[in-house]
């Protein structure tokens, strides 16, 4: 039998049409979410609205207070998105986003603990330089074992965010426990915390300056340019002269330093303590937000504070119009339609014209 | 029964779950779909299994509601990666992201519909309890220890072993079986064999997804103690499955074994008196993933042939890039 259509490469979209799919693609995914709500027997408009009001319309007395908390929430996630993308642009699979920001975080929190007396300056970029260490060790881990045996990275680095976690748990109930029988290192000294600008802790700036410098990094700086190339063909990469394993150790050592530079600011700008629930998931949302924008760094600062959006909005549906988890089906919703989308901006279908039968062609 | 067989029948309960869960993501790693949406899968087969269970009162209908929603679940996973050649990696975690947000956000109606924390009846667990539950009451306790702990299994137990031996019947005997394996292995030799590798993928995946699901419901109906507690259904066992299929190199019968091994991991601190041994309690829960690291670095070590690792995991096929 002949099949009805066949699926072929097509060359590259125009940026036009590109732009076309991505604005189809959204409308899609807000429709499939609005059906999602009415489903739920609630009016997808008013909670949209309710989403995007909880978002930017703080209290009467802090009329910038919902802002903020959105820009909490984008700091941690546009950081690690980026930290992702550099090990994906090279197709290592770091899904170790999660444990690479809890051990910069760990590595940070000695720090805090121990050497609160220092100068607050000090103190912080100690801290800073913790978490880049702490981070970057973690990602060097499975590099490592990767380079020397080919052990596969995805679950290697998905194992290792859960020895982080625990090894978390243990400090918290262990030797950093502040008061006996409860598992909590207690808040940090008034010393440890990140400046504010504009009322958020200097992490937003810290995190759009990177996504400017890893935009550079990527399509302007050698190193950058290695990494693609690795992340095409390893072959090309040694025909071409380049030292594919020490490229390997790099990005994952930078990639993983990124993401632990994140636990760092989320501890020392938010937090104030050390505790599992830290990350709040983006090691595994920013893998998702770096795959929808391509690891493009830009797109990934719009998607993030697309998502970051969505997750503060969503908290402030009450309860009994819906839980707040419905922020994290509408996030599904939307990656779903758009790795879906990522298929025709790829391919197109080209529909097999139905065969003439033997009248229509002694007709022709 | 003695404090070892108690220890066994409580890790045998912690097991299941887990048995489920790994037979699901090996019957999909099989054919070389890598789904890391494993926990969203048994999240969305709690709810399901739960409702249904609440609302029929019929166990059959409540596991079936429970494997099929799963397997919908799966179906979505399977039409982005195979048919639209989706990243794999990036929709199983958006496939848990979902599933975990969709069920806790229809429990969250169910609890607001029933006006506080739904529990299913005494009538309808029975159903699923121990086989003591089939011996009239105080019969059990008159047995010897042994026959104790046999009657303290669970039919739903039994079942995921009979299918776990039913797979490695089915892979290492069957025809059909062989091609599936061949399409997580080589898909372009499978499809030049004649294999229709996109079937034998939906297949695989849906059925694995299933069967993730029947483990999801397992744990919002039995051990849970058929109350919806939305904080402590399923809580990362999916994860653990993700490690235990690593752990046992891919094959259905020594998943039964290694998810009894994974299983006393979770129960064993509760039975080990901190006179005798003073772990922390992390360092416990810790354990599987730490041998699970050592157990994907050792067989790296050794030949790739010899991990059972399937060859093409991971990796969407086009017949038109071959």
């Amino acid at each position: 039998m002949q099949s009805l259509f066949h699926i072929q490469r097509r060359p590259d979209r125009s940026a036009l049409s590109s732009i076309g799919l991505v604005l189809g693609a959204l409308a899609l995914a807000i429709v499939a979410g609005g059906v999602f709500i009415l489903l739920m027997g609630q009016n997808p408009l008013e909670v949209y609205a309710q989403i995007v009001r909880g978002a930017f319309v703080g209290s009467v007395r802090n009329p910038l207070s919902a802002i903020q908390s959105t820009v909490i929430i984008f700091v941690p996630l546009l950081t690690v998105s980026l930290g992702l993308s550099l090990a994906f642009k090279m197709r290592f699979w770091n899904i170790g986003g999660e444990g690479q920001m809890l051990c910069g975080a760990i590595f940070a929190t000695y720090f805090a603990l121990y050497h609160s007396d220092w100068p607050q300056g000090v103190l912080l970029v100690v801290m800073f330089l913790a978490g880049v260490l702490g981070g970057g060790l973690y990602g060097l881990i499975p590099a490592l074992f990767k380079i020397k045996w080919g052990v596969n990275e995805t679950l290697f680095t998905l194992m290792m965010n859960y020895i982080a976690l625990y090894t978390i748990e243990y400090l918290q109930g262990g030797p950093w426990q502040r008061t006996p029988g409860f598992a909590s290192i207690g808040s940090f000294d008034e010393n440890v915390a990140l400046p504010k600008v504009g009322g958020v802790h200097v992490g937003w700036i810290l995190a759009l300056a990177l996504m400017a410098v890893l935009a550079v990094y990527m399509r302007r700086s050698k190193q950058g340019y290695e990494v693609s190339v690795v992340g095409e063909s390893q072959a090309t990469a040694k025909y071409a002269g380049m030292n594919v394993k020490w490229v390997i150790l790099r990005t994952m050592f930078l990639s993983g330093a990124i993401c632990g530079v994140a636990g760092m600011v989320q501890i020392a700008g938010s937090d104030f303590t050390l505790s599992t629930g830290l990350t709040g998931n983006v090691g595994f949302s920013g893998i998702t937000v770096a795959w929808l924008a391509q690891l493009n760094p830009l797109g990934i600062g719009v998607i993030s504070a697309l998502f970051s959006i969505l997750e503060k909005g969503g908290r402030t549906i009450p309860i009994n119009v819906m839980s707040a988890d419905a922020s994290d089906v509408l996030q599904g919703i939307l990656l779903f339609v758009f790795l879906g989308a990522e298929f025709f901006r790829r391919y197109k279908i080209t529909f097999t014209p139905p065969k003439k039968t033997r009248k229509e062609e002694e007709a022709a | 029964m003695d404090m070892f067989l108690k220890f066994l029948t409580a890790a045998i309960v912690s097991a299941t779950p887990l048995l489920f869960a790994t037979l699901g993501e090996i019957i999909s790693e099989r054919a070389g779909c890598l789904n890391l949406g494993v926990e969203g899968m048994m999240w969305m087969g709690a709810f399901a299994g739960f409702y249904a269970g609440l609302r029929t009162g019929s166990v059959v209908l409540s596991l079936v509601a429970a494997f099929g929603v799963a397997a919908l679940c799966a179906a979505i996973y399977a039409f982005l990666t195979i048919s639209l050649r989706a990243n794999q990696n990036v929709t199983g975690l958006t496939l848990t992201t979902f599933g975990i947000g969709l069920s806790l956000v229809l429990g969250n109606a169910m609890t607001q519909a029933n006006g506080g924390t739904p529990s299913l009846p005494t009538a309808f667990t029975d159903k699923l309890a121990a086989l003591s539950h089939l011996l009239p009451a105080g019969a059990a306790a008159q047995q010897s220890s042994i026959v104790q702990f046999l009657l303290s299994f669970y039919p739903l137990t039994l079942a995921a072993i009979v299918l776990c031996i039913a797979a490695a019947v089915f892979y290492k005997k069957t025809r059909t079986g062989l091609a599936i394996r061949a399409t997580g292995e080589n898909p372009a030799a499978a499809d030049a064999a004649g294999v229709n590798v996109s079937v034998s993928k939906y297949l695989s995946v849906i059925l694995g997804g299933g069967i993730c699901g029947v483990g999801g419901a397992f744990m919002s109906l039995i051990v849970a103690n058929g109350l919806w507690n939305p904080s402590g259904i399923v809580g990362g066992v999916g994860w653990i499955a993700v490690a235990l299929v690593i752990f046992v190199r891919w094959k259905p019968l020594l998943a039964v074994g290694g998810a009894l091994v994974f299983g006393a991991f979770q129960t064993m601190r509760y039975f080990i008196p901190n006179a005798v041994l003073a772990l922390p309690v992390a360092f416990y829960q810790m354990l599987p993933f730490l041998l699970t690291l050592v157990v994907l670095v050792a067989t790296s070590v050794r030949k790739k042939s010899q991990t059972g690792e399937p060859g093409a995991i991971g990796v969407n096929y086009f017949r038109e890039e071959r």
